[in-house]
């Protein structure tokens, strides 16, 4: 029984408490890149979701036969091999999502929480809690994302997955769309917005100040 | 010419890496709370992409773009997907080489912003930098132009977020804004700023 209540722990405590993107601030590229819509959202968290959780697998499976001076070459080779894969999926069945990702699929590859992840635990770990802790975050990832890009989609556009939810001024309805919410500082702003609700709710996430001012580090000594 | 300096501007400030393109924001965020590493990080990138990317150049008109094969009478062979990996793998020897480099000439230099090299390897900007020179079919000259441009881009925003972020120092911030919350807004303030440059691209 113990060792279930491990396996759900490792699963649940990414999605917020120990979230990849707010607290340990990996893969905050991508997050932002695709958000513009839901649709790119969702089809960049399933595909990192997959390749974090395969490469999770693979890694631990081999961690025993694994020099630790090359560890990180073999990594990123196994984790491009099934970006590639990931890749060639997407521009055969989804064209269209694929070009509006453009190279944002590629860039899973240098996504610092793939490499993260593996680094810290599937090196360590055998395959089944590897695959869960990857998963978990994975999907940990996958809300960011979604709640960024539905907000952004929802502001920007009025739409949700490209149907018309708030009617549009322009067509007779009463909402105008804030075409900022599709720009790039947008992007920023509601993600410094989430972590501080998330550490707010969760106060003891809070950083210490990075720097103190000269004159109350003079008083300190 | 006039063309290759435009390149250069809209690569540094139009589609800047880190505030337009969202590239490289992991090592954009973690190395610019003071502005000592900032600005290491900064010459460390203009380095590693002006390096990388002609390199890669070389790398996929040579060896993997349709029909390179053409000279040794298989014109139909096609590795283009073999990019990524190939990117990657000279992106890991530049940085090692760089690093020995300097380490061997240039001790001072090495010493002052060595230890951000390796993390480079594993740089969104840096691959994004190769990718996009295939994506846009950029030419050799371009190419360089594009990523000492893109470079210095980062290089800029990452020192000026340094500066930014050590006179925090005097802000009085919510608890759970401290750090990361305020890292993001005031990346989403500068980034504001530089889309005022997107006019820049279109002036002859």
């Amino acid at each position: 029984m113990a060792k279930r209540a491990d396996i759900l722990a490792t699963l649940t405590a990414p999605l917020i408490r120990q979230n990849p993107v707010t607290l340990q601030i990996l893969g905050i590229c991508s997050a932002l890149a695709v958000t513009t819509s839901l649709a790119t959202a969702v089809t960049m968290s399933v595909s990192l979701t997959v390749v974090l959780t395969l490469s999770a697998v693979i890694i631990s499976l081999i961690r025993r036969h694994l020099p630790d001076t090359i560890r990180l070459i073999v990594q990123i080779v196994i984790v491009a091999s099934l970006v590639i894969v990931i890749d060639q999926i997407l521009q055969a069945y989804l064209a269209e999502i694929s070009r509006a990702l453009s190279i944002y699929v590629s860039l899973i590859t240098t996504n610092c929480l793939v490499l993260g992840r593996t680094e810290a635990f599937a090196r360590h770990n055998p395959p089944l809690p590897a695959a869960v802790d990857a998963f978990g975050n994975g999907v940990g990832y996958s809300v960011i994302l979604i709640v960024l890009g539905g907000i952004r989609e929802l502001f920007g556009r009025g739409q949700l997955f490209g149907w018309q939810v708030l009617p549009l001024a322009d067509a007779g309805g009463w909402f105008t769309p804030l075409s900022l919410m599709l720009l790039a500082p947008s992007a920023f702003f509601l993600l410094g917005g989430v972590v501080w609700a998330v550490r707010s709710l969760l106060p003891e996430q809070a950083e210490a100040p990075e720097h103190m001012p000269p004159a109350t580090v003079r008083a300190a000594e | 010419m006039t063309e290759l300096w435009t390149l250069f501007l809209s690569a540094a400030f139009v589609d800047n890496m880190p505030l337009t393109l969202f590239l490289g924001l992991c090592t954009f965020l973690a190395l610019s709370k003071r502005p000592e590493s900032a600005i290491g990080l900064g010459f460390a990138m203009i380095g590693v992409l002006g390096v990388t990317v002609p390199l890669n150049w070389l790398i996929y008109h040579g060896v993997l773009a349709p029909g390179a094969w053409a000279w040794a009478g298989r014109p139909e062979l096609d590795l283009s997907y073999l990019s990524l990996i190939a990117f990657i793998g000279v992106i890991a020897a530049t940085v090692q080489l760089l690093e020995m480099l300097l380490d061997r000439f240039f001790p001072t230099i090495h010493a002052a912003f060595g230890s951000f090299l390796p993390l480079l390897t594993v740089q969104c900007a840096i691959l994004a930098g190769s990718l996009f020179m295939v994506d846009r079919s950029y030419t050799l000259a371009e190419s360089a132009v594009f990523g000492v441009g893109s470079g210095l881009g980062f290089a800029l925003a990452v020192a000026m977020l340094g500066a930014v972020r050590s006179r925090l120092a005097y802000a009085d911030l919510p608890n759970g804004l401290r750090g990361l919350g305020i890292a993001f807004v005031l990346t989403g303030l500068m980034s504001l700023g530089f889309a005022s440059f997107a006019q820049m691209a279109v002036s002859p």
